[in-house]
Formats: structure tokens, sequence, C-alpha cells
């Protein structure tokens, strides 16, 4: 598994009979694989330690003290050494062991999922004996115990190879899963009262060589034979590589694919079995207007009405044409491929010619940082003994193939982890030092951290913590993984912290970005004040772009003054290209407001949520499953996302809605295909890349954009001042949880029971000395804002934090968020009632 | 017989377990000598005593200690007091009767190989032994014998005492290893394959049987020298043998190793004495229940090791186990099998599954419904599990748990086959399950 481990120096061995050569301490079975020769196995697999367990792999060797049968799983290759795979000793030492394993293997082949994928059958056929010899009574348990909400367990199908188990422990540390009894009586099992609750059941699953375990979301749908593939990119920040697979134009499930550089096949639940949302019944089939097709300011008429494309783009092309560029404005675009946020981006500035788009929810850092900054890979931060700094929030919960590959790097690899996360995460047990800088407070703290001195305490962290994490990053190479701690800490504090981190030379970055695509968003322009190819918006080269007519000069607003400018009155249209201010804007109020007073919103999207429920025009668009196209990850990586089945209704591809928008408005925008936008890119000559729609489709670990380029970094201001921390507050932390009530988890069935009651969480010394009464509700306050709320103590969470998941059922958090201040500090008042 | 007692001397005492008792029959005299030496002169000492490990592969402990790597630090000593084979009980007796012994053994170890940790792994039935031990560490750690500065030194060793769950296959060192970690105990295959090197939590590891430690003390007090001279060639000092089965006096005895014959110990007076009832002798396991079965012709044999592993058996973990011709052969082989099916870890499919297969179809044999194919069938599980069914055996397992089932099958049928073929004539003539040729 630890491929960065391998010596390169070359040692010849025997191979049945030939010589071939492989890397030294390359384990035999994947040399052999690599010289030609398949060696059977079920317990190896190459992304886990192996355990030598089934024993299907064992092969004749012989290292000069005469031939043995040896597991090939276990043994590194050497010199000399003479491995026979095809010996008579071989051969009957893997029948016997085939025949072993099939011994109390049900052969419910003809109706099990797994029957026409499954390595026992396929093995079987290819090297059993064919004939049984066992004649007494099979192993009997009951049959499938569910192990969790989604993953089924037939443990008379089981060969206990240890895959599912080792995964659980080793790969993403949910040891939640067991052998348990002894001998011939041992089973795969969950303790008693726990199920398997782990974000990456799914994996299991895959990566299960019988049909033990099977998924419910596919459970008795297709046979393997009957599904097509195609080899795709699942829209998330990591653009984690998937196949895509279907049966009759429906896809019928995700299965993780083996990318070296990403996500090594595995995949989290939330994506893995998001494939049911993309093909729900409530995914919006046609255009929708409101009431009998206004363009009024009037929201009297309240009912969206089915139309047509036609209708849709006559009110949507009236209604631009009757405002003025600057009054018009365009939020999100992060999750849209690559090729659509070039179209709307070209629609927007170079042909309304307004520059108010912002491709995020302010959420996200400004683009001068994420294009500012040299990127890292994930490669380059899992390799042995590199040093990782981890400002953010927990990846588990967030980025959760990042998070499996980054603990394989840590427990695998040597490498050194430096934790600066508000409260303790997924990865603090196994992170080398782990501090608990208070949001609103990194900048300094990185300061201090740099320099090496430090007072008692600063910003939450001790003098102590300080000098170790100093003395750790001392001289060392850094790959810093950043993200906001919190959504209601500013970006200007870790903008801070990046600036201080940027000067040390050798230092790369990979910025945790919020939505799928930012980092293709604002590669794409799709952020006040950028253009295409990184370019700023007063850029020299900006002349390349020959068709944009109308190209701005004047910066534009981000989404925080956009929405501040239409809850004033001041935007006649606004579009919501695939975002839900409502639900995901930290400030719903003002969001509401902005919709209500904006004369007419456009929106795109799967789903009606509550934001489009709002608009006045909806498109109906293609997922991502329906189109082709490309994504770039957050390492700048690009790659192929490519239609597997067609879209419901009359839903068309993002960038094709932009196109006959543009056609509505009399202009050409020259993008009839997804090709188009790179052959464009490179005509125009404003990407150094030789990046063309060819070469993304036919590059497996895809191509990497060069960051830190074009855009310069401004640097924050170091006068580092934030306010007195009053020991009486609490910080507020809120942070994403896996599942939420977001759009796409509600919409799949098997995983919309996933989220939990808004509750907060503080520290059990806090907790007890506040004097709070388990499980009644309490009124936090911020200043104006009040709410009232369970708060629970919890070892997770240091002194003085109070911290909260978003997005979760019942009250909402984001109530207390106040705008214009780095942080937010809140007094838990287990007295007040709120009125 | 003029053999010193090394190991069992104070089991006569009443008071042999307890501090008092042993410093009064020369107890940690051996700790104060070994203090006066260097950590390598009692090493040499150890070495010159050619002591073979006493826990069943005969591993020379000396040889053994030599494999810990230079400067890796910490490393530790781990005690395999996990004795759970049929028919073996020689382990429980030294717990019980003389814990400061194997506690002064263990001392004297860690001294000689610079460990300050020493790990007592005591198998999970055996509650008196555990006890004696947990008190005679009290003991010694009250009285400074243990400890930090033990005897006014600069020599500090910590001993902790971990209680197993009664698990066979935890006797395996590797086994034993992951037990002691907290995880299943289950063999590790991982090169590289001795304890010495990676073992417990990574570290270097020396794991030794108790017997084995137990004749330490005396191997300093004495000698290496002298404790050579005792005994064979290859196999020397002394050796506890447990005598169990159908002879008239079974029991624990030690005896001069490599010298002593089995008809000695089965038939001599102070030892098994005789046959029960009179009887004749059908077989004997010479050493615990995974080694090949002796016979008649071998009673003249010396118990040696060299000897007995050239006649295609071993002294293992030495328990004899006698059998008169009042036994049905099949019985005794399919009870032996079973202790095996029960035991396997589950980790390997060839001992997981074919352990039990082997089982149900010596149960089959007993329960009348054998078939004539049966005998070859048994013999080509033993051979899928064990290649060639050789001694020493080969194995397609991790370890030796599964090829040790084979041995009670392969003996059994290859000397009495008459009396399986007894079983699978009165067969019924129906088996349950008919097979047709090409059934997949």
């Amino acid at each position: 598994m630890t491929d960065t481990f391998k010596n390169e120096t070359k040692v010849a061995f025997t191979l049945n009979g030939q010589e071939v050569h492989a890397n030294a301490g390359e384990n035999l079975i994947e040399a052999c694989s690599q010289a030609g020769v398949d060696i059977p196995h079920f317990c190896y697999h190459n992304r886990m330690n192996s355990v030598g367990m089934c024993r299907m792999c064992i092969v004749e060797v012989d290292t000069g003290r005469g031939p043995a049968l040896q597991p090939s799983c276990m043994l590194d290759v050497t010199e000399g050494m003479n491995v026979d795979t095809e010996s008579d000793t071989t051969k009957k030492a893997q029948d016997g062991i085939l025949e072993f394993l099939l011994l109390n293997h049900p052969l419910d082949c003809p109706v099990c999922d797994k029957g026409g994928e499954c390595p026992l059958q396929d093995q079987t056929i290819a090297y059993g004996p064919g004939e049984t010899r066992f004649v007494e009574e099979k192993r009997h348990f009951e049959k499938p115990i569910p192990i969790n909400e989604n993953v089924y367990l037939d443990r008379e199908r089981c060969i206990l190879c240890d895959r599912c188990t080792r995964f659980a422990d080793e790969v993403v540390g949910d040891p939640l899963i067991h052998f348990i009894d002894r001998g011939n009586e041992t089973q795969v099992n969950t303790f008693p009262e726990d199920p398997f609750a782990s974000y990456f059941s799914g994996n299991v699953v895959q990566i299960c060589p019988v049909g033990a375990l099977t998924a419910k979301p596919y459970r008795f749908k297709a046979r393997p034979w009957d599904l097509e593939e195609i080899e795709s990119t699942y829209p998330n920040p990591l653009g984690d590589r998937i196949t895509i697979q279907s049966s009759r134009d429906e896809v019928l499930r995700f299965q993780g694919l083996d990318s070296d550089t990403v996500n090594w096949g595995w995949l989290t639940d939330k994506d893995r079995f998001s494939f049911q949302a993309f093909q729900s019944e409530y995914r919006i089939q046609e255009p929708l207007v409101r009431g009998s097709g206004l363009n009024k300011p009037d929201k009297s008429a309240k009912g969206l009405v089915a139309a047509s494309w036609n209708t849709a783009l006559e009110m949507t092309a009236k209604a631009i044409q009757n405002s003025t560029p600057n009054k018009i404005a365009f939020i999100g675009g992060a999750r849209f491929t690559n090729e659509s946020q070039y179209a709307w981006t070209k629609l927007a500035k170079g042909l309304i010619g307004t520059d108010n788009v912002d491709a995020t929810l302010s959420d996200d850092l400004p683009a001068h940082v994420l294009l500012g900054l040299q990127r890292t890979t994930i490669n380059e931060i899992c390799s042995p003994g590199s040093t990782v700094l981890l400002i953010g929030s927990d990846l588990k919960e967030e980025y959760g193939t990042l998070y499996i590959r980054l603990r394989d790097a840590v427990t695998n690899m040597g490498a050194n982890l430096i934790e600066l996360t508000p409260v303790e995460t997924g990865l603090s047990n196994i992170a080398s030092l782990s501090l608990r800088p208070r949001p609103g407070e990194i900048g300094k703290v990185i300061n201090s951290i740099l320099s090496g001195e430090s007072p008692l305490e600063i910003g939450g962290v001790s003098k102590e913590s300080i000098q170790a994490c100093h003395e750790l990053l001392q001289d060392k190479q850094i790959n810093v993984i950043f993200g906001r701690q919190s959504i209601t800490e500013s970006t200007e504090p870790l903008t801070q912290a990046l600036t201080l981190l940027k000067d040390i030379p050798g230092t790369k970055f990979l910025p945790l970005v919020r939505r799928a695509n930012t980092s293709g968003a604002f590669f794409m322009g799709m952020a006040p004040g950028q253009l295409p190819g990184q370019l700023p918006l007063d850029a020299d080269k900006r002349k390349y772009l020959s068709d944009w007519e109308n190209l701005p000069n004047e910066k534009g607003m981000s989404t925080d003054q956009i929405l501040k400018a239409a809850g004033d009155g001041e935007i006649d249209v606004l579009f919501l290209l695939g975002s839900d201010p409502l639900r995901d804007y930290r400030n719903p109020e003002l969001a509401s407001k902005a919709l209500q007073m904006t004369k007419t919103v456009v929106a795109v999207d799967l789903f009606v949520n509550p934001s489009t429920y709002e608009s006045d025009i909806i498109f109906p668009a293609a997922a991502f499953i329906e189109v082709n196209g490309s994504h770039t990850n957050t390492e700048g990586r690009i790659t192929p996302i490519r239609q597997k089945v067609t879209s419901p209704g009359t839903a068309r591809p993002d960038w094709m809605i932009a196109a006959e928008i543009a056609a509505q408005l009399n202009h050409d925008l020259k993008i009839e295909k997804p090709d188009d936008v790179w052959d464009e890119i490179q005509a125009a000559n404003i990407s150094n890349d030789e990046i063309t729609f060819q070469n993304i489709k036919s590059s497996p670990e895809g191509l990497i954009l060069q960051f830190g380029t074009e855009t310069p970094f401004r640097k924050a201001d170091l006068n580092i001042d934030t306010r007195p921390f009053d020991s009486y507050s609490h910080r507020l932390v809120l942070s994403k949880k896996m599942f939420d009530n977001g759009t796409i988890i509600q919409m799949s069935p098997a995983l919309k029971n996933f989220t939990s009651n808004s509750e907060v969480l503080i520290n059990p010394v806090d907790f007890s000395s506040i004097g709070i009464t388990e499980g009644q509700p309490v009124t936090l306050i911020n200043g104006e804002k009040k709410i009232s709320v369970v708060v629970k103590p919890d070892e997770r969470i240091p002194r003085s934090i109070a911290f909260g998941y978003l997005n979760q059922d019942g009250v909402d958090l984001r109530a207390l968020i106040s705008d214009g201040s780095e942080s937010i500090d809140i007094r838990i008042d287990p007295t007040a009632k709120v009125i | 017989m003029t053999t010193p007692l090394i190991t069992t001397s104070r089991w006569g005492n009443k008071d042999g377990h307890t501090l008092d008792g042993y410093i009064k029959s020369g107890g940690y005299q051996a700790l104060q000598r070994a203090l006066g030496l260097t950590p390598k002169e009692v090493h040499e000492e150890v070495k010159k005593a050619s002591l073979l490990g006493r826990g069943g592969a005969g591993f020379p402990a000396g040889v053994k200690w030599g494999f810990l790597p230079e400067n890796v630090w910490p490393r530790y000593l781990v005690v395999n007091g996990d004795e759970s084979e049929p028919g073996t009980y020689k382990d429980r007796i030294l717990l019980e009767r003389d814990p400061h012994q194997l506690i002064e053994g263990c001392l004297i170890t860690c001294y000689a190989l610079g460990l300050s940790q020493c790990f007592l792994y005591v198998r999970g039935e055996m509650a008196h032994g555990q006890e004696r031990v947990a008190q005679a560490l009290n003991e010694a750690y009250e009285a400074g014998y243990v400890g930090k500065n033990i005897l006014d030194s600069e020599f500090s060793v910590d001993i902790v005492l971990h209680w197993g769950a009664g698990a066979y296959i935890v006797g395996e060192e590797t086994a034993l290893i992951e037990s002691l970690e907290g995880n299943r105990g289950m063999p590790r295959l991982k090169p590289p394959y001795f304890p010495a090197s990676i073992g417990l939590y990574g570290k270097p590891t020396i794991v030794n049987n108790v017997e084995t430690l137990a004749n330490i003390p005396w191997i300093v007090l004495n000698g290496g020298d002298a404790f050579a001279k005792i005994g064979a060639e290859q196999s020397t000092g002394t050796r506890i043998f447990a005598v169990s089965g159908h002879v008239n006096k079974p029991g624990v005895y030690e005896v001069e190793f490599g010298t002593t014959t089995f008809r000695d110990l089965i038939m001599g007076e102070e030892y098994g004495n005789g046959i029960r009832n009179g009887n004749e002798l059908k077989a004997f396991i010479p050493g615990g229940a995974s080694a090949p079965w002796f016979f008649e012709e071998h009673l003249d044999m010396p118990l040696e090791k060299t000897a007995v592993d050239q006649a295609g058996s071993m002294l293992g973990s030495g328990a004899i186990v006698v059998m008169d011709n009042t036994t049905d052969i099949v019985k005794a082989c399919h009870n032996l099998v079973r202790f095996f099916a029960r035991e396997s870890c589950g980790k390997c499919a060839p001992c997981r599954e074919g352990t039990s297969w082997l089982e149900k179809i010596l149960q089959r044999i007993i329960d009348g419904n054998g078939r004539s194919q049966d005998l070859d069938l048994l013999l080509d599980i033993c051979d899928n599990i064990s290649p060639g069914i050789s001694w020493p055996p080969k194995q397609t397992t991790i370890c030796p748990l599964g090829p040790s089932a084979v041995s009670p099958i392969s003996s059994a049928i290859k000397r009495y086959k008459e009396e399986f073929d007894k079983y699978l004539s009165k067969s019924k003539p129906n088996i349950p399950v008919q097979i047709k040729s090409g059934a997949g």
C-alpha cells in the first residue's frame, strides 16, 4: 500500500523459469502481477496491509533453502528468489484452499448480488476442483443481518478474509466490526448494541470478495453483466474518481475507482449513495416560472408553473434587457463543470458586462488567496516523512477521502501531522501535535509558532504547545492544508496566517474549499475581479478574450455585497447557479430579504429548494451523471466527468442554458460542446498548460493546473488585532457534518435519516460550572440575537468553545451569527427565556 | 538415579511457593551471583548450558537470546505460561509449587539481556497458579527482588502478570504477543519471523517457556558446564515430563534429559509404573497432542531431541500420553482432532475449515455413516493442510496448529487402518447425501 516506500533498486528473480525484474522490497504478489502472472487471492488488497489470512496466494518460493509454500502477499521480492506459481505443489495447495473456502460457502450464487463479479466465483472457475467432496452439513447463520442502515451482512457467505474488518480498523479508524468466536464458528459482526456507524461503510461492500456484504441501495437491482459503466469524477472538492454503473438508462451504483493520485478507490457513503438523489422523482424536469409569467417585483403570484424553454428564456432575456449590467448579479456555479463555469462567466462578463459574479457564498477564501498560493498534491502530502500542517476543521466530516489518505500517511508512512483545529477531530489521536487555537485568532497563533516566541497563552494555545510546534516545523518543507475553522470566523485571520506561511521557502498549500469545483470556478473567472486563466480583471492579457465584447472594467461585488445590494433593492436580476443562499448563506435573514427585493430571480438547479422556491424563473439543469465535461479538484487536478445516462425531462447541461440565454439576447456564445471551451482558452493563450478536452479525457490521473502564477496573492494586514476574549463567553464554532439537510443528502433515501437535532457542545467542565440541566434547552446570546437550544457536555471540545453542526434538524444555529467580526463570542444563559 | 533435581527440587516442600521457603532452600542466590557477573558472562553461561527451549519447538535458549538486535530499546521478556495442550501440565505445577524460581529466572534473564520489563502470561484456566505467582510477585517486590534497584544494584525490572483468556493458540508466541497487546489471539506472519527482532509493541522481544526460565537459576549457580554435563550431548540438563493416560501412576516427573528412555518413564516404578490393569501398550504420544504417535518399538528410544526428531516425531511440550489396547483408535483420533478444530483461531482457511471438516468426517465414521472413500479423503485433506504429511510438517497455514491435527490421523491410519475399516464395514449402506459427479 505504501507505494512511495518502495525502494527503487531493481532486483532480479525467477518467475516460472523466466528471469524478471521488480523493485526491491515490493511484495511478491504485486511483482508477479506486474510481470503478467496473476496469483489468485482474497484477503490481499493493494490499499491495505497484508494479513496472509486466506492462504489462497501461497506459491512455491525458493530463497536458497529449498522450495517452500509461502503466501505471496506477505513476502518481499529479493534478489535471486525462485518463484513457481504453476508447480504441482502450488496447484495442489491452491486447489485445496479453494475447496476449504467453499466448504461452508452456501453457493447461492443465482440469487447473490455478487454473482458475476465475485472473486470467489471467478477463481473457483479458474482454479477450483469443480466438484465438492464435502457431504456434511454446512455452517449456518441467520441470513443477512443489517450492520447499519445501508449494509447487510450474510455470514454464511463470508470467507473471513479480514478485508472489511481491516478497512474499518486500519483504513478509517472505525473499529466497529470484528471477528467474534473462534475456529469454524468465527464470524464477522458488530458489537451487540453498536451498528457499523462509519461514514465509509459502503467501501466494505465494494472490497468484499464474496457476496457477504451487500448495500441496500443496490440489493437485487441488477446483475453485473447487465451493467454498463463509465469512468468519471465525483464532483466533490477532492474530485474522487468513480465508475458510474447503469442499466437501462438508470444509474444503479457508484463505485470508487482506484486512482493512485486521489482516492485510492475509496468513497464516502455520502457520495457513494448519492446516486439516488440524481435520479429522484423530485428532479425538476422542465422550466418553471412564477404565476402567469410575470416579470415584476410583485411576488403576489405565488405559484410556480411549468413553462416552455422559450417562455422561460424570453422572460430571462427581457429581465436582462430591462436592466443595466451593474444591477445584474450571479451567485453560485461552484458545483458546475469547468466548461459550464466558463460558459456562464462568458455570458455574465463577456456578454452582459457585469463583474458581479461569485461562485461561492462568501464562505470560501477570496479568489486571490486560492489562486495566489502554490498548491501541493495529495500524494506529496501523503509521502514518507512529510510534514503536514492542518489548519481547519475535521477532515473526517467534510473531506472523507483526504482523511483516509492522510490517516494512511501518518500511520503507515511516518508523515507528521500537526493539527490546528478548534476541537478534537478524527485525526487527533494520530497527530504528532494537536493545537486548539480559537477561531479568529489563527493569524497570531501562526505568527507565534513561526517566530517561536509567545506569551504564556495566545489564542487559546499554551506557550509550550507553540514551542513544540515551532520545533516540529523547523527546517521542514511544510504542506499546509487549510480551510476556515468555522463559518463564524471571517477570512481575515486565516489570510493573515497564510501570508506568514507563504514566506517560508518551499511551503505548499492545499485549500479545503467548501464546494465541489471552487478551484475550477476561480480558474474560469467566476469571482469578482477575475477572468478565465487565473487572470485578474485588469490583466493585459484580457485583450486575447477577443469575443468578450462587453468586459467590465470595474471590479464587481462578492456574494456578501450582492446580497446586501439586493436587500437594498439595487439588484434587478439575480442568477442562482445551483446555489441555495437561504440554506447555505451564513445570514439567512439577509438572503431572504435579498430574494424578496430582487425583481427577477433566475435559478438553475436540479431541485426546488428553499431558494429556488423563492425564484421567478427556474431552469432544470442536468446532473453530473448526465453531462460531459471536466472537474478541477482542490489540487488543481482536472479530471473528466462523463455522461452515463440521459437527463430527466428537458433538463439541459448548465453551459447549454448559458448559451441559450445568450442566443435569446441575440448573441452567439460560440460554445456548442464542452470541447469548444478548451479550444477557446487555447486560442486565447491564457493558460500555460497544454490542456485540451481530448487530453483531459485521455489522462487517467488528470492534468494539473499550476496555481500561484497569474493572480497575485494579496498579503493580509499583519497588524494582528483581535478583540479580547472575555472569560465569561464561549467562542462559537459552527462546522459542517457529513450528513446534514443539504438537498442531495435529503433526496437520497439511503442518507436522509442521518441528520440529528441541532445542539451545542461544550467542555464538561464548562458545562458543570454553568449549571445546565442535562437535556433542557438553554439560551445562547450574541448581543441582540438569541436562540434556545440543548447544550451537551463533550470531551472533544476545549474550554470556552461552544461547538455546533450546521444545517441539522430543529434550531437554526446560524441565527447567532452577526456580520462584521472576525469571530463570534456568545453567552450561555441557563436561566434566560427566549421570547 | 543420581541426577540432581533442577527445576522440581521444591515440589515436595509445603512452603516451596513462599518467599521464606524459597530463600530457605537457596533461592535468590543465583540472582546475587548473576549481579556479580557482567550480563555477557551470564548469557555465556546459558549458552554453554545449551539449554533447549522447553515449550515445544526445542530451540536453544542462549541462541534465541542472541537474536536480539543491538541497541534497540525498549525490549521485552515475555514468559509463555499458556500451556494448554492435552496431556501437558508441567508448567502449571511449576507455577503453583515454585513461582519464585520462575521469577528469579526472569530476573536473571532480564539482567543478561539488559531488559527492564517482563510480562508473565499465564493461561486463563490456571487460577491457582496465577494466584501463587501473584502472591510471589508481591512478596518479591516487597523484599526488593523485583522493582527498582534490585538488591541495591543499578538493575531494575518490572514484572507484569497477565492472565490469559484460555485459548490454546495463544501458546504460539506471536499469538501470545497479539493477546498481550490486547488484540485477538491470532498468530502473526510478518517478516521478520522472529519476535526477537520485532515482537511485543513492535519491539525486540524474547518469548521463553516457564520451564526454560526455571532452569536459569540453577545454571547460573552451578555453571553452564555443569548443566551441559547432565543428559545427552544435544539434550542437556533435566526435563520435566507429564505422563498421562493408561499408566498406573500418571504424573509429572523430572528426569535426566536425553538418557532416560520412554520405557523408563512409562514402565519405571518411580515414574509411570507400567500400563494399567496389566494391559498391553497400543500407542503413545511422545510430545503432546500435536506429535505423531509412537508405538511399542519406540519404547527404548531415549528422551532425546535429535533421536525423537529423526524417528519422525517430537518431544514437544513434554507430554506423554499412553494408550493401552482397550483404546478405540478412531475415537482417540477423533478426540484429538476435535481439540484442534475447537482451538483453531479461525485465521487461516486450511486450519479453520480443514480441521473441523476432519472432525466431522471422523464423527460420521464413528456414527456408522462412513464411506469407503473417506480414508483417502481424510488423508487428502491432511495433505492440503500439511503438504506431503511429512515430519517436520510443511504447512499451508501460518502456525503449526492446523498441521497438528494431521499427526493423529496420519499416525492412526498408518498403524491401525483395520480399525477404521471395521467402522467402515459396519456402516449403513446409505450416506445422508449422494454425490453426483460433476456437481459444482
